[in-house]
């Protein structure tokens, strides 16, 4: 197969094992296997494109709905690594769902799994975008395949949840996305992602940063504040969900493509002339910092977990404001390291709640005697997290803090430590008080064992947050060869 | 077969067969014949209009008498595409009837029925295609006389009330399309429309002819129920049967649109319309007013039916809102939105007869749950709604990039930020129903239903494909309605 049957395949095969998910609903064990199956699959055909990461594919047009307007998929670095980190995360949580949705009883589970699918192939079609028409698709797809996701259990919270959801990412992105990819597309003549960016001697100074605004806040699912609050309703989803949304696809698909837009549509040396991306870093510095110290108050582990992402996507939007190679990289590699950090968190939160019900951390003392494994890999996720060797968010911080030093943005540098520190003040609390705390005097406390396939996923993220952390190169390398 | 003769036999065909219907005994012989004529309709109007040269029109002599003076068909890319929309919608729609129709009207006036079917086809048809306003006038009649019928047929009480306003309203409109061509007559002595566009700018200064421009344009305005002339269009929709819902809203509206268009473009020309007359500011305030109002309304609509009865509305602005734009990008996107609402709204009209089939009602609050009862119809409903939105990959998202494009390339920024705010009050009003469908509890005390019959579900889901396929294959209907919009801008320069 060449790598440019394999880019549309890797569109294409999950929506095909949506299709089989759906048609073997009756079987759950059949259908399971379905999901892992065609999960491992896609892994495999994206790690086929590995070997042509260098050259790149250029792009391989579809179909051409609107002039200029074509549903077209290339391959570029960025796309590479979202792709990898998509795809194998997508084992990982269906393996995950498998244990967690049969421990917790969960009904309409044949919807689960082809919204699933339904949503990977939208990732796919995201990180493989070639312009900015076929990103503006596949973003919407992945908004509605969610969308049942969010709401699976249909009680009233999750519809409210759901309204949110649906309200800020449809109102974001057609209010202020789809018109800027239209202005785009009249001013540049083109919506093609090119190296060194399209706009670039075609509007004034004035008009882009217009445009950089309307793409920032329109990419709604980058979370930037103050369109954040769809991610802390959306909790209220089945854990694998949860993973779906802050680890493997939604908000990395966002600022997957607030990065793609700056590189490829705004280009660097644009970028630096616009007086507003300044105040987007001010933005994105503003977030990261509002977003931990909301995380700080809450008792709710999800919720905890949810700001810490907003915090988290604030890092990855600083990064393509930066205007340099190495902020790039940095924000390439938090795409990676935060994607295992937060789903080894969001794994284990969930094996909590599987285990004693439980989602308060004042509530889980001493919880980590009777589940080493589980509140083990919280740490190393959380360790991670607030970026600290032996763990791939170590490299990540690193790169960002040199790349803010080379703009000069010392208030950039000064957040992200603080950012650091208040990281550490609202996640290893958590571990802290569960290896070390004593058990809450009650007796009627219930206690089911973690099914093993939860137990295996949580392991694998939290390997992978080492891993990272030993093997960057590669991935540093791919991200190198970005064209600026 | 594709020689001219059979440009007449589009219309005459279902005409004649009309009459012959109302005199087959049974139920299942006049929907077999309406059937059996509608798809042949489609045959020939797909066969015809492949046949339509790139530049230029077929035309037709009714009778061997020559323009101006006998009466002339023509077909050319804009009405081409006009009528095989209506022959599709139509061929959908019968299958469709057959079960659905049964249900709603009394056995005994079945034949009467397919036989005012028939003649609404014909109807709309002949007003497609004849290149002769008073001819023009007539076949409108027919079938918005027919079509006040198929909506008193329904087995409802409101129903009758409902086809009486109808009836009413359209009978105004009528009657101003008449005194408007009388005057046009007057003022040139002939009823061609070719003809006519040659004459009129001679006398164009009259206030005679900006009399007879008056008259038409608010005459078709209230057929094509363009706010505020609207006030038919809900109660009709709502309290015809399911199956004539679904027609009447792919297909009546449209066929006004197309009229309007033709009036302004083919007939009085843009210059005079948009230059010489406030017309053109006119049909731009009251598209907005007609898709902000229209799009409020449909959210505070607690029938099902009647929530996309005022959701036409809303879209009937943006079709007027293209044209009024008087750009070939802006009469475009009109054209193309023509076409996508069709798919979109039968579609959703199809799956709504199909909930009502089932429930015997189609409010709100009877519907809870019924997504896990009829997964296959709610889903058709959920994703025409998709397109309703304008959610890619769907007809819907093409139609508002076109009609986006077209208005920021005109530099109406103000109408691009309406259009796209009004798109997400359409995502309001389709998620009441998507939400009780598909996330709340089934209604108490409902008897369990079952999916609606297969010959109800294979015409919808044949219509909300289309809507997707339409959604990335563009060719044919961009390709068609730019060819439209060309040959019309270009026809009145």
């Amino acid at each position: 197969m060449t790598s440019a049957t394999t880019l549309t395949a890797s569109l294409l095969l999950p929506l095909l094992g949506a299709i089989l998910v759906a048609a073997t609903g009756r079987w759950p064990n059949i259908r399971e296997t379905a999901t892992l199956s065609t999960a491992i699959l896609l892994f495999v055909l994206v790690c086929s494109l590995w070997p042509s990461r260098f050259d790149g594919i250029d792009q391989i047009v579809l179909l051409e709905p609107v002039p200029g307007g074509t549903l077209a998929l290339h391959l570029e670095p960025l796309g590479m690594l979202f792709a990898l980190v998509a795809s194998f995360l997508w084992i990982i949580t269906s393996l995950y769902a498998i244990g967690y949705m049969r421990a917790q009883g969960e009904s309409n589970q044949t919807r689960f799994y082809t919204a699933f699918a339904v949503a990977m192939a939208a990732t796919m079609g995201v990180a493989f975008a070639a312009n900015l028409f076929t990103l503006f698709v596949f973003y919407e797809i992945l908004t509605l395949s969610t969308y049942p996701l969010v709401t699976h259990s249909g009680t009233e919270k999750a519809r409210r949840a759901g309204r949110v959801y649906l309200g800020i990412l449809l109102t974001t992105s057609t209010l202020l996305l789809l018109p800027a990819v239209i202005a785009t597309w009249l001013f540049a003549g083109t919506l093609d992602f090119k190296a060194g960016g399209i706009l670039q001697g075609r509007v004034s100074n004035a008009v882009a940063g217009m445009l950089l605004l309307l793409y920032f806040f329109g990419i709604g699912k980058s979370a930037a504040m103050p369109f954040h609050r769809w991610l802390p309703a959306a909790m209220v989803a089945p854990t694998p969900v949860s993973a779906l949304l802050h680890a493997v696809a939604v908000v990395k698909a966002g600022v997957f493509s607030m990065l793609k837009v700056t590189t490829y549509v705004f280009g660097t040396d644009l970028l630096s002339g616009i007086s507003i991306s300044q105040w987007l870093i001010y933005v994105s510095l503003a977030t990261i910092l509002l977003a931990s110290l909301v995380a700080l108050r809450q008792d709710n582990l999800k919720r905890r977990l949810a700001y810490s992402t907003i915090s988290q996507l604030g890092y990855i939007l600083l990064a393509g404001q930066l205007g340099n190679a190495t902020g790039l990289i940095g924000g390439g590699l938090h795409i990676a390291n935060h994607a295992f950090g937060k789903i080894t968190l969001f794994l284990a939160a969930g094996a909590i709640l599987v285990a004693t019900h439980k989602t308060e951390v004042s509530a889980m003392s001493g919880l980590g005697r009777r589940m080493p494994l589980t509140f083990a890999c919280f740490l190393v996720g959380s360790l991670s997290v607030i970026g600290l060797p032996p763990l791939g968010g170590f490299w990540s911080k690193w790169y960002l803090l040199l790349g803010s030093l080379r703009a000069e943005q010392w208030l950039a540098m000064l957040v992200l430590i603080i950012s650091s520190l208040l990281n550490v003040a609202y996640l290893l609390p958590v571990s802290v008080r569960g290896f070390f705390s004593a058990p809450l005097a009650s007796g009627d406390e219930t206690f089911n064992p973690v099914p093993w396939p939860c137990r295996i996923a949580m392991a694998i993220t939290a390997s992978g947050c080492i891993l990272l952390f030993l093997a960057a190169g590669p991935l540093v390398r791919l991200l190198e060869t970005i064209g600026l | 077969m594709t020689d001219l003769n059979s440009l007449a036999l589009l219309v005459v065909i279902p005409l004649l067969s009309a009459p012959v219907c109302l005199l087959l005994p049974g139920e299942r012989l006049p929907w077999l014949l309406a059937t059996t004529v509608t798809w042949l309709v489609l045959v020939l109007a797909l066969m015809l209009s492949a046949g339509i040269p790139e530049q230029g029109s077929l035309d037709y002599a009714m009778g061997g008498w020559a323009p101006p003076w006998g009466i002339e068909y023509r077909l050319d890319a804009f009405n081409g595409f006009v009528a095989i929309l209506v022959a599709t919608i139509g061929a959908l729609v019968l299958p469709y009837a057959a079960a659905s129709v049964a249900a709603e009207v009394a056995p005994s006036k079945l034949p009467g029925f397919y036989a005012a079917f028939l003649l609404l086809l014909a109807g709309l048809l002949g007003t497609t295609i004849t290149g002769d306003i008073f001819n023009l006038f007539v076949f409108l009649e027919i079938s918005s006389l027919s079509s006040y019928i198929l909506v008193s047929l329904a087995d409802r009480r409101r129903a009758l009330v409902s086809a009486y306003q109808y009836l009413i309203l359209g009978t105004i409109g009528a009657t101003f399309i008449l005194i408007g061509t009388g005057l046009a007559y007057a003022m040139t002595g002939t009823l061609n429309m070719a003809d006519l566009a040659a004459r009129l700018p001679a006398v164009a200064a009259t206030s005679t002819v900006h009399t007879a421009f008056a008259f038409i344009a608010i005459g078709v305005s209230i057929k094509l129920a363009l706010f505020p002339l609207h006030l038919w269009l809900p109660n009709a929709y709502t309290e015809a049967p399911s199956a004539v819902a679904a027609f009447l809203a792919g297909t009546a509206t449209k066929v006004a649109f197309y009229v309007l268009t033709r009036f302004i473009f083919s007939v009085f020309g843009a210059v005079f319309v948009f230059k010489l007359t406030p017309f053109g500011w006119a049909f731009t305030t009251m598209a907005l007013a007609a898709i902000c109002l229209g799009s409020v309304a449909a959210i505070f609509q607690d029938n099902v039916k009647r929530l996309l009865a005022w959701s036409s509305i809303a879209q009937i602005g943006y079709t007027v809102l293209g044209l009024s734009m008087a750009t070939v990008a802006g009469l475009t996107a009109g054209v193309l939105h023509l076409f996508n609402h069709a798919l979109i709204k039968s579609a959703l009209f199809l799956a709504a007869g199909c909930i009502f089939y089932r429930l015997k009602s189609v409010d709100l609050v009877s519907i809870t749950g019924l997504g896990r009862q009829m997964p296959w119809t709610m889903s058709a409903f959920t994703l025409a709604g998709l397109s309703l939105i304008g959610l890619p990959p769907t007809a819907g998202f093409i139609s508002k990039w076109y009609l986006l494009t077209a208005a920021l390339e005109r530099g109406w920024w103000p109408a691009a930020i309406l259009i796209l705010v009004t798109s997400l009050l359409a995502a309001v009003y389709i998620w009441r129903v998507v939400e009780s469908a598909w996330l709340k509890p089934i209604a108490i005390g409902r008897a369990p239903v079952t999916e609606a019959p297969l010959s109800m579900l294979v015409p919808t889901w044949a219509l909300v494909l289309a809507n997707i396929y339409f959604g990335l294959d563009t060719s044919f209907t961009t390709g068609l309605a730019g060819r439209a919009a060309e040959t019309l801008i270009g026809g009145s320069r």
